[in-house]
């Protein structure tokens, strides 16, 4: 019996060890990873290997572009992203997940990373983006102002306050005097958009690059207060980085020319 | 003694060990997350407390609709015969087996205002979107499998023999159903009722998809879980205590009532 058990726990010990290992390894073994690829990524002064962005979702088809043409500048390197909220990219990085880089969409999870001093050197400002309003194709409600978005009978979802574009809205509410009365404070900017674009809602606050690219299925109506709540988007190199220099390398193309063309295309705006 | 003499491998105890702990820990990690100083402060808060109710609320009203779509339809799966059977019993378990997101899309397309009885209902006066009605049928929508499986399970172990008997005595169908069938499966009815109305309360998916989120309108204890994950984690843990407990406390006193029958 004895030697029967130990021969089923062992393994099954084993196995949760590893994984636990696994999943945790981003901050424990950063110096021996560091110094593996940075061999690599030196030998020759060219870049190569695999480099792990963590991005926020509002970034996803940006990034994936400027990916692309990262791998094609520098041939042998892989970008790979996660994309999710900013918040919970952050959370994951401080359990330890093995990133690279971070992009964040608001300075405020930025700053939780560079709080827990995670990210190698300060971070760089590469895009803002802006609130817009987001009512179905036809504008069935005529909306016209943000004004119009507090008339009675108007079915208006936002963000909750509790997360980025949440936050915006509030502010733009204020800085314009209006009293929004939402049937529904939404968990991300992506779910406001949803039930705009489902007609399930008549109008919704979401930002300019989402009505970009919804590809037609929201029509966008820019209002003079958004500039109230400007959301500038933070990117920075990870400390736990196994490729420092490629890490640096995508910063770079991302703050420099090639990503700032891609970004200014999806509506994004300088910082 | 039976068990004893039936004889369980020593070794099963291993795996089932190993399968127990890897559910009841990550429960232990949470507690330990706990602040117990403020948990109170936590739980009580106007936001908590109105998810908190709004859950309760949604999920009773989901379990008793549950209860009057779903044992009819146990009965009819398990005491009749028809073409496709087994094609509609897969789809009724269907939802089971759907990401709920997914159930929340096919409600939105099917109740919301552009949906396919969206328009009727809109004339009649009746606008779901966004109201505490779509967080009621986004729930019976993903609970109402769990009650059907596990009735439909009772109704066939149970047999139809003492309702053959009562027809013979001149039993008309209803009151064979009323005072045979179900008295018979009254257990795996009310076992079916819990585990709906506990996975009404989970509801997660299909809730923010179609109903919204609303402070005492459509935001359930899950969803304000979420949401308070944004901004304070300690809220959100204290919160999922305040769920697992619920749900364990009711799953709990069936277990017991269940055994008493």
């Amino acid at each position: 019996m004895r030697t029967v058990t130990r021969r089923f726990v062992l393994p099954a010990v084993a196995a949760l060890v590893a994984s636990t290992a696994a999943c945790g390894s981003g901050a424990g073994s950063a110096q021996g990873g560091a110094a593996a690829s940075s061999t690599a990524a030196s030998s020759g002064g060219r870049l190569s290997g695999t480099l792990t962005v963590f991005a926020a979702a509002s970034l996803k088809k940006t990034f994936t572009e400027i990916g692309a043409r990262f791998e094609k500048a520098h041939p042998g390197t892989k970008v790979a992203f996660s994309f999710a909220g900013s918040s919970d990219l952050v959370a994951q990085i401080q359990q330890g997940a093995p990133a690279d880089v971070f992009a964040s969409a608001d300075e405020r999870n930025m700053s939780k990373a560079t709080a827990d001093s995670l990210t190698s050197g300060a971070p760089v400002d590469f895009a803002t983006n802006t609130l817009e309003i987001a009512v179905p194709p036809g504008n069935p409600a005529k909306v016209a102002s943000l004004r119009d978005l507090a008339r009675p009978g108007l079915k208006v979802v936002v963000c909750a306050p509790a997360v980025p574009c949440g936050g915006a809205a509030a502010r733009v509410e204020a800085a314009a005097k209006v009293d929004l009365r939402p049937v529904s404070e939404e968990q991300s900017v992506t779910d406001v958009l949803g039930k705009v674009s489902a007609g399930e809602a008549d109008a919704g606050l979401v930002y300019v690059t989402d009505v970009e690219g919804s590809g037609g299925s929201v029509q966008g109506i820019p209002f003079p207060e958004a500039s109230a709540a400007v959301n500038t988007y933070p990117i920075a190199a990870l400390r736990s980085s196994r490729n420092p220099a490629l890490a640096a390398a995508f910063v770079q193309a991302v703050t420099g020319d090639p990503g700032q063309s891609v970004l200014a295309g999806a509506g994004f705006g300088k910082p | 003694m039976r068990a004893h003499r039936l004889g369980l491998p020593a070794w099963l105890l291993v795996p089932a060990v190993v399968g127990g702990a890897f559910v009841a820990l990550p429960l232990v990690a949470m507690l330990t997350q706990v602040r117990w100083s403020r948990f109170g402060a936590l739980v009580t808060s106007d936001s908590s407390q109105a998810a908190l109710l709004l859950s309760l609320r949604t999920s009773v009203a989901s379990t008793v609709l549950c209860i009057l779509l779903g044992v009819p339809m146990a009965v009819v799966l398990a005491r009749s015969r028809f073409p496709g059977q087994a094609f509609v019993r897969s789809l009724v378990l269907l939802p089971l087996v759907l990401p709920p997101v997914v159930g929340g899309i096919a409600l939105l397309y099917t109740f919301g205002r552009r949906g396919l009885l969206g328009h009727t209902l809109d004339v009649l006066g009746w606008q779901v979107a966004f109201s505490t009605t779509a967080v009621v049928m986004a729930q019976t929508f993903v609970a109402l499998p769990f009650l059907v499986v596990s009735l439909e399970g009772a109704l066939r172990s149970s047999g139809q023999r003492y309702e053959e008997v009562a027809a013979t005595l001149g039993a008309r169908p209803t009151t064979v159903f009323v005072r045979v069938t179900l008295p018979l499966v009254l257990p795996g009815l009310a076992s079916g009722a819990v585990l709906a109305f506990a996975r009404a309360l989970g509801e997660f998916g299909a809730t923010i998809t179609f109903a919204g989120s609303l402070q005492g309108v459509t935001r359930t204890l899950p969803l304000e879980i979420y949401l308070q994950r944004e901004t304070d984690p300690q809220a959100a843990v204290a919160l999922s205590l305040v769920l697992v407990a619920v749900a364990t406390i009711v799953i709990t006193l069936t277990r017991r009532s269940r055994s008493a029958l």
